[in-house]
């Protein structure tokens, strides 16, 4: 392999005779826009904007990743990946410090976190062999069956769960002296993490891992055929998905520094797939779309609906109306109706042809 | 042909000796009941190591049941599977095809969103350790090298990286060969590769399969007899579930009951 330098500044790599450009060079301008007004957002925008609408949109964008990583790429849609969230967050409560001294132990932040992730990923990969075995609508019914066993287990149990009121006054760890739930420190926190899952998700589409979940959610029979054991594929796919989630738990509850049965409750969990179809569960980039969406509609619906003379409390009528409206302009989301208009842009208005290329 | 994708791992001959057999596919007393419907009935077959067999027969005849079977996409009613010498009858696909089995499909199933590289690259990775590999390929991968070798046996180079569904019919078929040809095959079932090609793509077709290397044996279902006879070195023929003739290419092409049958004539 050598580089090329070219007079424009630019270089290119010979590989096999071939011309390759350096990877910086293939990432579209508009990402690096995105990142840097990602990275410059708190010089612009108030700590209310900062914690409640973008640390809040990461976090539900990432549980809502895991899912379009099932769905997307893997067919399976799971209803199960808040409450393997909520089970890192309790987890965390549980071994580490909350304000529920009889219950929580108390464990340092880097025992009880790891903790609980290994305990969220293994609750994955044990729904993962259950759903596995159902498709479809069935695959959809069990994770809400056992969403639902989780919610009403959760409220009963005091001994370890502390039933209807949960635990507060669980705070991240003071790490470099940074209090990490301060609104500036959680929104790097939020931002780092959601990049990391979402290059994660990204990178894996092209291995051969990814390869092979696509090929299974196309056509199970001929994976099989090719040597691949299908079960297996999806049961590791749910694992994979229930870390990410893990990690989006445990910054849900640091956030409002509580978790309790309400927290997975059939409503949210439900709303984490309204959150990724709104956004479309094509790319990973949809679910973090759709959770920004979901949350300026759900933070300002109280505005929105008094301003037109209705109730303040019908939120949920607001996500809902906008749901259908996107679901019956476009089945893929958002992302959907963006690539409809790059496609459209492109078009000759006369013969309909395409003009630009790669549109 | 010497393409280093195809080579195989150890000497047929020492397979065998380990194995303690004579075959590399032997049914026994196989038969496959769709409720009152017997799809196959009593099939017993034995094919040795590099053996090129064409099974022929009309449609509904059983002959793709019986690939079925053989492959584990179905698990006969009953009878035995063997793969040299190993009794795989209850095995899961997946299996049988990591012990060196491959099969094409009748009508193609391939991934059509991804490119025709990648289609080959997921088959070589289907019998590889590198399965559930998070990382991807770097630009030496011995995968990705071998998924290239096969794209050349196919003839497939100048598209490599084209999307399947951009694919003609007659290529998309022979991407379906180089991925039953993908992690060095003992043995491969071909369904119909011939259906629907034009004759400039059968004649290539026929140049892949005698191209083979020796020591890689298969069964091939086709309607086209000139195909099917020039490609093969014994005939099955099979009628109602049951295999009624065997034989050399010239002795079924001379045989009254068989051509009785090609012609339209009913069999007792």
């Amino acid at each position: 392999m050598s580089v090329v330098e070219h007079a424009n500044g630019s270089s290119e790599f010979v590989v096999d005779g071939r011309l390759e450009t350096a990877w910086y060079e293939r990432i579209p301008v508009a990402y690096w826009v995105v990142a840097a007004l990602l990275l410059i957002m708190p010089a612009i925008a108030s700590g209310f904007v900062l914690n409640q609408i973008f640390g809040w949109s990461f976090v539900l964008g990432m549980i809502a990743l895991s899912l379009m990583f099932l769905g997307g790429y893997g067919g399976m849609v799971s209803l199960a990946q808040l409450t393997i969230a909520a089970v890192a967050g309790y987890m965390v409560a549980i071994f580490g410090v909350s304000s529920i001294d009889a219950v929580s132990l108390g464990w340092p932040w880097w025992v009880a976190v790891p903790l609980a992730l290994i305990i969220a990923v293994l609750f994955g990969t044990a729904i993962g062999a259950l759903a596995v075995r159902t498709e479809g609508i069935y695959t959809i019914m069990i994770t809400l069956a056992i969403a639902s066993a989780f919610f009403y287990f959760t409220r009963q149990n005091y001994v370890v769960f502390n039933g209807f009121s949960g635990f507060n006054g669980v705070f991240p760890p003071k790490l470099f002296g940074v209090d990490w739930r301060a609104d500036i420190p959680f929104y790097y926190l939020s931002l780092f993490f959601a990049t990391l899952a979402y290059l994660a998700v990204l990178y894996l589409s092209r291995a051969p891992f990814g390869l092979a979940l696509q090929g299974v959610r196309d056509n199970p029979r001929r994976m099989a055929a090719l040597g691949f054991n299908v079960n297996a594929h999806r049961v590791a796919a749910h694992a994979f998905a229930a870390f990410i989630a893990g990690i989006g738990g445990i910054l849900l509850t640091w956030q409002s520094s509580q978790i309790s049965p309400g927290t997975a409750g059939t409503g949210p969990v439900i709303d984490i797939l309204v959150i990724a179809v709104i956004g479309g569960l094509g790319r990973p980039i949809g679910p973090f779309i759709g959770a920004i969406v979901y949350v300026v509609l759900k933070t300002f619906a109280i505005d929105i609906l008094t301003s037109l003379g209705l109730s303040g409390d019908r939120f949920q009528l607001l996500v809902g109306i906008s749901f259908l409206l996107i679901v019956f302009f476009s089945p893929d989301g958002l992302l959907g109706l963006w690539d409809k208009w790059r496609a459209g842009r492109g078009r000759d208005p006369l013969t309909g042809a395409n003009t630009v290329e790669g549109s | 042909m010497s393409v280093t994708a195809l080579s195989p791992g150890r000497s047929v001959s020492d397979r065998l000796e380990a194995t303690g057999t004579s075959n590399a596919l032997e049914l026994r007393g196989v038969s496959k009941y769709f409720g009152a419907l017997a799809a196959l009935e009593d099939i017993t077959l034995s094919v040795k190591p590099g053996e090129r067999r064409a099974v022929l027969g009309s449609n509904g005849a059983g002959k793709t049941t019986l690939f079925n079977c053989i492959t584990g996409d179905f698990l006969p009613s009953g009878g035995t599977v063997r793969f040299f010498g190993e009794d795989v009858t209850e095995f899961a696909a997946h299996e049988r095809i990591r012990r060196g089995l491959r099969r094409t499909y009748q009508i193609s199933l391939l991934f059509n969103g991804l490119s025709v590289l990648d289609n080959i690259y997921l088959a070589c990775c289907g019998v590889s350790r590198n399965r559930f590999s998070f990382l991807r390929p770097r630009r030496n991968d011995a995968l990705m090298a071998t998924a290239e070798d096969l794209i050349r046996v196919v003839h497939l180079e100048d598209i490599r990286l084209r999307p399947v569904n951009e694919l003609a019919y007659g290529q998309q078929r022979q991407l379906e060969i180089a991925m039953a040809l993908s992690g060095a095959p003992r043995f491969i079932l071909f369904d119909e590769p011939a259906a629907g090609l034009s004759p400039t793509e059968r004649s290539e077709l026929i140049e892949i399969l005698t191209g083979l290397p020796g020591h890689m044996g298969y069964i091939i279902i086709e309607h086209d007899m000139d195909v099917a006879l020039r490609v093969s070195e014994q005939v099955s023929m099979m009628h109602n579930g049951r295999i009624f003739k065997e034989g050399k290419p010239a002795e079924i092409e001379e045989d009254p009951e068989v051509q009785a049958l090609y012609l339209g004539g009913g069999h007792d």
